[in-house]
């Protein structure tokens, strides 16, 4: 990597000269660098996948959980460096649990997702520490506000969406994201989509060992966000192997 | 030689030359009640404030607001409700303006039930909490002395109130209209109000539905009366 900020990318508290602050855009390199996640928010629910690249086959699949529970109804993934992930995730539970305490109803996902930006955004103006090297993408269901979906990243900007993606085959995803009419179609379909998007941007050659990951949470759940079930999710799986695997075939005319 | 002797809760005084009133904590003795219909809810209250047996208002408002659709009906110390209304008022504003968009009721009855419990050593307040919100309509929580919130479809409240649960349990149906509502509490709160010493005045009634707040005063001889022995 060249040295573009030499002298003003020390740290978060310093502006470079063309207005740049270094340390944040090297905080979103870390997650370009990272597995990929997608997210997509369709009629009735929205759905996560995540991309779980495996540095060794000695991994105990199950064990390493990547989508987070914030609330019953709030589910959390991200891109990005894992344990900077684990405590935003604990960040967005206290803020919900507070929430409920205080006003005694579910945090509604755009103050949720205001609260984690702020304290994400926190760790960019001081020398003292660095920001979080993560994109979390938070996603819920309820009654009263619908489905939703957001993502903060590093630097502590946070938009709704209805698709998103981070990591490291963002550009390729969000090609294929644009093309998918999510609005019209059900948790079930998304699924599907969210499984055949990610394997057809997972790149077999440099990471050969992956798992996918993938939950909901929609009227499908009742409002409760949660893995998806392993017949739907190994279903989605193998139609898109199965979709790989034709499109490999066509390939060769 | 006999010594005059005050008490009025926690004080004791003693004075040949003061009445009773002069060193009495302000109370409304109160009558308050509210039912909850299919598009928002109704309340009531009598206006009467006390300090011992001198009536310090006899024209209170005792049905505050909190927010455009949502209000409080006070019982109990007249400073105390006064400052919690005015603390979760304030809250609330804050809490809106966080938000962008009308609080609900719930959130309401949750912070006025977390003051009053935090705080059920110092306070004597009883406070029902009812409005509307686009979530769940027309509301009514009740919070009584101890800090406890409970949700109910009619709840009444104050020393008046001892005197009327027979003619509210009696009367009550569910799925009311508005108008059958402002009846249903005008005459229960006009029969606490002959019967509880603490509680007179004028009836203050009010509607709250999605336009806001819609009141009224029921006063002199317009008072429904009943048998009178």
């Amino acid at each position: 990597m060249s040295s573009i900020g030499t002298g003003y990318d020390l740290s978060a508290s310093q502006f470079s000269p063309d207005g740049r602050v270094f340390q944040v855009e090297y905080a979103a390199k870390a997650v370009e660098s990272s597995g990929s996640i997608v997210a997509i928010r369709c009629k009735d629910g929205v759905v996560i996948g995540v991309e779980k690249i495996l540095s060794s086959k000695l991994y105990e699949t199950s064990s390493n959980q990547k989508i987070y529970n914030i609330d019953r109804h709030v589910g959390m993934g991200f891109a990005g460096i894992q344990a900077d992930g684990r405590k935003v995730v604990g960040i967005a539970r206290d803020e919900s649990s507070d929430y409920r305490q205080n006003y005694g109803s579910d945090v509604p996902l755009k103050q949720l997702a205001n609260r984690v930006a702020s304290y994400m955004h926190a760790y960019t103006l001081y020398s003292s520490v660095r920001p979080f090297g993560v994109s979390a993408v938070l996603a819920s269901y309820s009654e009263a506000y619908g489905p939703e979906l957001y993502m903060i990243e590093p630097s502590g900007l946070y938009w709704g969406y209805r698709a998103c993606t981070a990591g490291k085959a963002k550009q390729a995803a969000k090609t294929e994201l644009e093309k998918v009419k999510a609005s019209e179609m059900t948790c079930e379909e998304i699924v599907k989509e969210v499984a055949r998007i990610i394997y057809l941007v997972h790149d077999e050659i440099k990471d050969k060992l992956f798992e996918l990951e993938l939950s909901w949470v929609g009227k499908v759940t009742n409002g409760e966000h949660q893995l998806v079930p392993e017949d739907i999710a190994s279903e989605a799986i193998r139609l898109a192997k199965h979709t790989l695997e034709e499109d490999d075939l066509d390939d060769d005319d | 030689m006999a010594v005059n002797l005050i008490t009025n809760g926690s004080n004791t005084t003693c004075s040949d030359l003061s009445s009773d009133w002069m060193n009495s904590e302000v109370m409304t003795g109160t009558t308050i009640m509210a039912v909850e219909y299919d598009d928002g809810v109704v309340i009531g209250a009598d206006s009467r404030t006390t300090s011992g047996s001198y009536v310090v208002n006899r024209v209170t408002d005792k049905l505050t607001r909190i927010t455009d659709t949502i209000y409080c009906c006070r019982s109990g110390s007249a400073a105390d409700t006064q400052a919690i209304a005015d603390i979760v008022a304030y809250s609330l504003n804050f809490h809106k303006m966080e938000l962008n968009e009308d609080p609900l009721v719930k959130t309401a009855s949750t912070i006025f039930r977390d003051m009053c419990y935090k705080y059920r050593d110092s306070l004597v307040a009883g406070i029902i909490c009812a409005g509307w919100d686009k979530i769940n309509g027309g509301q009514v929580y009740v919070i009584p002395l101890g800090g406890m919130c409970i949700r109910q479809p009619f709840t009444i409240g104050g020393s008046g109130s001892t005197y009327i649960y027979g003619f509210c349990d009696a009367n009550y149906k569910q799925n009311m209209s508005k108008d059958e509502c402002l009846e249903f509490v005008k005459n229960a709160v006009a029969l606490a109000m002959s019967r509880d010493g603490s509680s007179g005045g004028v009836i203050r009634l009010a509607a709250i539905n999605k336009d806001g707040i819609d009141r009224t005063i029921i006063s002199g001889d317009k008072i429904p009366t009943f048998h009178n022995g």
